[in-house]
């Protein structure tokens, strides 16, 4: 990680505060992600971790009352929700959701294509599109069968998972911010989404795991661990940090941020 | 900073024009508003019609004299003032036009507008178009090529010149003028529409379409359409609709006749799009309109598949009378209302003979303020030994102030039927909208998205050519719808 301290930041969040329903849940967050890095944000239960995935996705019912967030250089909060994304930011959803009715491979060609088409690019031809999806769902172990199957309709929790992950090989963001990806899945399951997200790791991309444990870490070592409690970041370590909290339960953290 | 996102407000994308709202600048004879016996006669008598065609009409007029509009239906509008509307308009010609050329150029230029060129060449390849334009009908293309098939399609008006026995053997014996209150006015005042008769054996060679057009102000559309499959024949057709944005209401009381003999399959396709009225529910149009077929021989087969965008008031239950051995009906449909919008629609599958079979597909959509229903009857008689039914019935709601509604009965006296009936209703989650944004999709696209999964049963049982349309009349209808 020492040699691309020097990157310029992918994502830069100052002082960043965010209340919902006029409770503050964010309370001046700071955080900066370069291209290449692994951050995994842990914390327990209402420490603002989701929050924090959200309003960084653009979903609504956050209202951000101070601080400020830059991707790329711009003004990320003030871009709509599909402009982050043709952008490259992407979200892996805690609760994927359904769409009864539109196939997984025609809601990932529209998606495809609205960020091509926001880079100039026109839209992918079929064949290419098809060997594309192929190639991505043989690398989460994901039967092709599932291509043609509605979006996340009546797959196990496993098995949204897994699409979200195979959703973002083929999307291949430039940061992904994945919303506890690991909870829910048995070991095996944990494997596949772990060997998805290794094999996109690269120079040019940036990952922020958001976790509540620090299994799906034993698989994908982060550059950083922060410990999200209280609305801040309050601790900031390397994977042996994540470890701690593992042995020690977060308790002990917080104690010692907060003498 | 105010909030951390840019979600569009419900209510605030509302509001892509009717597109089809133009007027056509034209002279027209038009009959004074108003209907007794003197108009029904003018009307046959304008046509040159046989006596026996005169007398239905003016039985049927005096039958519709004793009978009452219908209330039953989960639909409110003011009081309908049957003597304000004019029963008979058309275009100033000399005589009916005989060929494309002698078409005013500027009736052929509101169908260019439409979409549906009426020159040959200029035609999609495979559909032949008759074109109906207040109460005549403006020209059939592709004649030729039926005829060498033995096909018969043409205007209504020219079927009564032409081939008086077919039309005096069928009409009536699916919807008889005592059916109901707009069938019996129907009957009264129809004008024209489409004749279709394909004879013993015969695959049709090509898509039949009729595209029907309201322009003059204060008139009612009344048209009557008649198809026969005898035996053994197969044919496919498609209606279209549109009409003018007007302040004031206006009425269509269509029927639609089907006979599917021994063997034959006859397969009805709709889109439907006439005004739907603007946003505060002004003006648009009535659709009261009554459809029926008769599988009357063994094996045959008839299925209706409609796509329901337009009209302020939308009262149509294409049915089936399964009076064949073995014969099925089918029923998809799409029913989509906005803003103010009222649709009351379903089916009727009257199972009479052995083993037959139905399935009724309903899709409702609702937005704005608009109430959806699905009225449907499965009836299954003593006779119907071994018959199937299966039934399903979603709705799809966009917003919190529309409605959707479901009345389906059913009436079993066999015990060896069997009846199936499954229902959801679901709204659009504002969950699967920002999924769908997430993954780079705008707003409008995610709703088309997530429309056209609901829809897509009903879709694909349409023709190729007019799939994709109906996706896009959709697309256009429910825009704004959420945000």
């Amino acid at each position: 990680m020492e040699s691309i301290a020097s990157n310029p930041p992918l994502l830069q969040v100052t002082d960043l505060r965010v209340a919902v329903g006029g409770k503050e849940i964010l309370k001046g967050l700071n955080l900066t992600v370069r291209a290449g890095e692994v951050h995994a944000i842990m914390g327990p239960n209402g420490s603002g971790k989701s929050t924090l995935a959200h309003v960084l996705s653009g979903r609504d019912g956050y209202e951000v009352t101070g601080g400020s967030v830059t991707y790329l250089g711009r003004d990320l909060l003030g871009l709509a929700p599909e402009d982050r994304a043709r952008a490259g930011v992407f979200l892996g959803f805690q609760y994927p959701i359904e769409i009864p009715g539109v196939s997984n491979v025609y809601l990932l060609r529209s998606a495809l294509n609205a960020r091509r088409s926001a880079r100039g690019e026109s839209e992918i031809d079929a064949a290419r599109f098809l060997r594309l999806v192929k190639e991505k769902a043989r690398l989460m172990q994901m039967d092709e069968s599932f291509l043609q199957r509605g979006v996340n309709e009546g797959f196990s929790g496993g098995e949204k998972k897994r699409n979200e992950i195979f959703q973002m090989a083929v999307l291949e963001p430039v940061l992904a911010i994945l919303d506890e990806t690991d909870s829910g899945l048995d070991i095996d399951a944990l494997k596949v989404v772990a060997n998805g997200v290794k094999s996109l790791r690269s120079a040019e991309r940036a990952f922020v795991l958001v976790t509540h444990y620090q299994r799906l870490l034993d698989h994908i070592r982060p550059d950083f661990v922060h410990v999200l409690a209280g609305g801040r970041i309050i601790r900031t370590g390397d994977r042996t940090l994540a470890l701690e909290l593992e042995a020690g339960g977060y308790e002990q953290v917080l104690a010692a941020a907060n003498p | 900073m105010s909030s951390s996102t840019q979600n569009q407000g419900l209510e605030e994308l509302i509001g892509r024009r009717y597109a089809h709202g133009f007027v056509t600048d034209i002279e027209s004879d038009t009959v004074p508003p108003g209907l007794n016996e003197d108009v029904i006669r003018f009307i046959s008598a304008k046509k040159g019609e046989p006596e026996f065609l005169l007398q239905w009409r003016l039985k049927a007029y005096r039958h519709w004299l004793t009978l009452r509009e219908p209330r039953w239906a989960k639909l409110h509008h003011p009081p309908i003032d049957y003597q304000d509307i004019s029963y008979y308009s058309a275009p100033k010609a000399p005589t009916g036009p005989r060929s494309i050329d002698e078409v005013d150029p500027k009736l052929l230029e509101t169908y260019e507008k439409l979409g549906i060129p009426l020159h040959e060449r200029a035609r999609l390849a495979g559909v032949a178009v008759d074109a109906v334009f207040d109460s005549v009908s403006v020209t059939t293309t592709f004649k030729d090529k039926l005829s060498a098939a033995g096909v018969i399609f043409c205007s209504f008006s020219e079927a009564v010149r032409e081939h008086p026995d077919l039309v005096r053997q069928y009409l009536g014996t699916v919807v008889p003028y005592r059916d109901n209150y707009f069938a019996a006015l129907n009957s009264a005042v129809f004008t024209d529409g489409s004749f279709v008769y394909i004879p013993k054996g015969v695959r049709c060679p090509m898509e039949l379409s009729t595209y029907f057009r309201i322009n003059q102000a204060k008139t009612g559309q009344f048209e009557r359409t008649l198809i026969i499959a005898d035996e053994a024949s197969h044919v496919s057709y498609l209606e279209g609709c549109t009409a003018p944005q007007r302040d004031e209401n206006q009425l269509h009381a269509a029927v639609v006749e089907l006979v599917a003999l021994r063997d034959a399959t006859i397969k009805y396709s709709t889109v439907q799009n006439w005004y739907p009225g603007d946003e505060n529910g002004k003006g648009g149009i009535y659709n009261f309109v009554t459809k029926r077929g008769d599988c009357r021989g063994a094996n045959s087969r008839i299925s209706w598949t409609q796509v329901e965008a337009g009209s302020a008031i939308t009262w149509k239950y294409p049915s089936c009378i399964l009076r064949g051995e073995n014969s099925v009906g089918e029923f998809y449909s799409v029913a989509v209302t906005n803003n103010l919008q009222q649709a009351d629609t379903g089916t009727k599958m009257i199972h009479i003979g052995r083993n037959t079979r139905s399935t009724i597909v309903s899709k409702g959509i609702s937005a704005g303020r608009a109430q959806n229903a699905y009225r449907g009857l499965v009836k299954i008689l003593p006779t119907a030994e071994n018959a199937r039914n299966y039934t399903q019935c979603d709705s799809l709601l966009m917003g919190a102030r529309c409605g959707a509604h479901t009345f389906p009965y059913m009436e079993v006296r066999n015990p060896s039927a069997v009846v199936e009936h499954e229902a959801t209703t679901s709204r659009i989650g504002d969950d699967q909208l920002f999924y769908c944004r997430q993954r780079g999709l705008s707003t409008e696209d995610a709703v088309n998205l997530i429309v056209n999964g609901f829809c897509k049963q009903v879709f694909r049982e349409l023709p190729m050519e007019f799939a994709v349309e109906a996706q896009n009349l959709l697309n256009v209808s429910l825009e704004g719808a959420v945000g």
